[in-house]
């Protein structure tokens, strides 16, 4: 691995390059794995393009490059479990049944949008779908899905809470009291912690002092495990495991997986900070094009099957777009709404 | 009937909740087998289990975290905060987390964090404070803060059964020493609701807390020199009822807000801010204030009592305000 991110820890499996790991997925599963990465990528690059036209209210942020961490992980969920994604996570509330609209409402602040133009960007939830919005405040998510994960014991439901952290929020005390609480609790809950090498600017040499994140499920007596984040079927076949561990009373899991943020924190930002190399690098690994060589060179697609759900991706997007845009903003009083319930 | 405490009241108060819904459950540090710090969940564990009597490491940004994560669920979680001070440690979570959440995107956040505010048992800085300006901007949130015994029922009842974030801050100083008697079947009192504790007609003093205590026994004496003194107790800090503000600002003129706070950015700077815009017209003198002292809260006895309202300094300041 010779991406900077030092050696990884003893035990660790080295991430696979070019050949992927192995899964018990079929053909249909892995085929809906590439969709979900492909929506959130076109979905992303359209709202690239609504932010240059200035249709973007505020900042758009972008999970370009870690579309498998996202895909991956909340593909192995099942119905009644819950999810809190954070800000690259557009692939994650797309599995979970999203809809392109919602967020394009959301970046463009219309009064369609989920919050009705309260919040904005993917700063929105739905419970009925098992998804819990983010917060700003990075590591804020872990607690509160801990507390998720203990309703649902309380409740005799089966469920399982995930949620993602960057290497940045792992800083956080967040991140150390919801673990640990979780941890002593033994509740079902997996966090995923993508390691992109950027928090902002600031890159994970000045965040911490070990080299690998999972490291740390060592000081909470936790499972812990590395994979490669690019390699969306590691990222499917890591959770799966977690998820099991998890409903099965085994406590939590934190996840670490090795990934790269190829674009800057958000769209204002050229990541200046970042040596070209590292992208150059990172763009071999890209999880989209890997998957793709990996179901031709599997057959379990083939490149007209690939461009088929390419082309109903845009068609879909240009109605979604649509829509978005013809959508009005709020009516300003409406700010008056719901402060309590 | 046996005489209850304030304590024993807050206590009743989440014990009948326990007992009337299975999603009430408390959280906090030292809360099951010791009872809490101060003893309000003694009795707890052994009624209703560890799942619904939950001690916590120290981490009080997790323990409200993980309230805010099962209200969403539809559970009813109860914070203990050992002392309330500690609430700093959990203002992220509370702030930016729970009280815009529903605003935001839409789910309720039924959470009630509660825990022993104030001072005058020499504490010191951080184990006697009175938080709520710091949360009472924060649109979303609830403040409560008894100062009776049937109060310190009441409102910890409605504050579980609120659909919102409520932070109870309930006296420590108060715990054990005043004492009444509670009915059978004591009543939630109505959140938003202030209370006409004393009915006079020279000067209002609007208050809450402990210094509810202090603003009556005031009276008492004033009373003797033919000053009637108004006082009315706000119990519910956020929203404020400005209706019961105003309308004993109308009937008397004159008023001093009274709060356990220092002075900058206090809620009583707020209160006698909507005073001066809404009844302006009304008044026969400036609305003051009184507070602490605008340092953290001293330990040596002497000092503490410096820092603190008491009974005799209001009794000045009323004097000299009913002079105006």
């Amino acid at each position: 691995m010779s991406q900077g991110f030092g050696p990884l820890h003893p035990g660790a499996q080295e991430p696979a390059g070019e050949r992927l790991a192995r899964t018990e997925l079929g053909a249909e599963e892995q085929k809906r794995l590439y969709h979900f990465m492909k929506l959130t990528r076109r979905v992303e690059a359209r709202l690239s393009n609504l932010y240059r036209q200035g249709k973007v209210v505020g900042g758009l942020y972008s999970g370009h490059g870690q579309e498998a961490t996202s895909v991956g992980s909340a593909f192995a969920l099942g119905p009644q479990d819950f999810m809190g994604p954070i800000i690259r996570n557009l692939g994650s509330m797309l599995v979970r049944g999203v809809q392109p609209r919602e967020v394009m409402t959301q970046y463009m602040a219309r009064g369609t949008s989920p919050t009705g133009g309260k919040d904005g960007n993917t700063h929105f939830g739905d419970l009925e779908r098992g998804l819990v919005a983010p917060i700003s405040m990075l590591g804020a998510l872990i607690p509160v899905m801990a507390g998720v994960a203990l309703a649902g014991r309380m409740q005799g439901k089966d469920l399982v809470a995930l949620t993602y952290i960057g290497d940045g929020g792992t800083s956080t005390g967040d991140f150390h009291e919801g673990l640990n609480f979780a941890a002593v609790q033994d509740l079902p809950l997996v966090v995923i912690a993508e390691h992109n090498g950027y928090a902002y600017s600031t890159p994970t040499s000045k965040q911490m002092k070990v080299d690998n994140i999972a490291a740390k499920a060592v000081g909470y007596g936790i499972a812990g495990e590395i994979i490669d984040g690019n390699d969306v079927l590691a990222v499917y076949e890591a959770t799966r495991r977690a998820v099991e561990r998890a409903r099965g009373g085994g406590g939590p899991t934190l996840i670490e997986a090795k990934t790269f943020r190829m674009k800057g924190h958000a769209e204002h930002d050229d990541a200046g900070y970042v040596p070209p190399e590292l992208f150059e690098e990172w763009a071999e690994k890209d999880p989209i094009e890997r998957f793709e060589r990996h179901l031709l060179g599997q057959e379990l697609a083939t490149e007209e099957e690939l461009a088929a759900i390419t082309a109903e991706i845009e068609t879909g997007l240009d109605a979604e777009v649509d829509f978005a845009l013809e959508s009005p903003f709020p009516p300003p009083e409406r700010a008056l709404e719901g402060v309590y319930e | 009937m046996s005489e209850t405490t304030y304590l024993e009241a807050i206590r009743r108060g989440m014990w009948d909740a326990m007992e009337q819904d299975e999603r009430v459950f408390m959280i906090g540090e030292d809360i099951g087998i010791y009872g809490g710090a101060f003893r309000v969940t003694q009795g707890f564990l052994e009624r209703f289990g560890e799942e619904r009597v939950i001690d916590t490491p120290i981490s009080e940004s997790a323990i409200v975290g993980a309230a805010i994560g099962a209200a969403m669920m539809g559970m009813r979680p109860v914070v203990e905060m050992q002392f309330i001070d500690f609430i700093a440690c959990a203002f992220n979570q509370i702030v930016n987390f729970a009280a815009p959440n529903h605003y935001r995107w839409g789910p309720a956040v039924p959470m009630v964090v509660r825990g022993p505010c104030g001072g005058n048992v020499h504490g010191s800085a951080f184990h006697s404070q009175n938080p709520e300006g710091f949360f009472h901007r924060a649109p979303g949130l609830k403040i409560l803060a008894p100062a009776t015994v049937e109060d310190a029922y009441g409102l910890i009842q409605a504050a579980i059964q609120d659909p919102n974030p409520v932070l109870f801050f309930e006296h420590k100083f108060l715990y054990r020493r005043i004492k009444a008697e509670l009915p059978e079947n004591p009543a939630p009192v109505e959140i938003g609701k202030a209370r006409l504790a004393r009915e006079g007609r020279d000067l209002s003093i609007i208050t809450y807390g402990a210094m509810l205590h202090v603003a009556l026994e005031a009276a008492e004496i004033l009373s003797g020199d033919g000053i009637e003194l108004e006082v009315l107790d706000l119990r519910t800090l956020k929203p404020l009822d400005d209706e019961a503000i105003l309308a004993t600002v109308r009937k008397t003129s004159r008023v001093l807000v009274l709060s356990e706070e220092p002075r900058t950015g206090s809620l009583a700077g707020e209160v006698a801010a909507r005073i001066s815009e809404s009844a302006f017209d009304w008044l026969d003198a400036p609305v003051q204030r009184m507070t602490c002292l605008d340092t953290p809260v001293p330990y040596s006895p002497p000092m503490e009592a410096f820092y603190l309202p008491n009974v005799e300094k209001l009794v000045a300041q009323v004097r000299q305000l009913s002079s105006y």
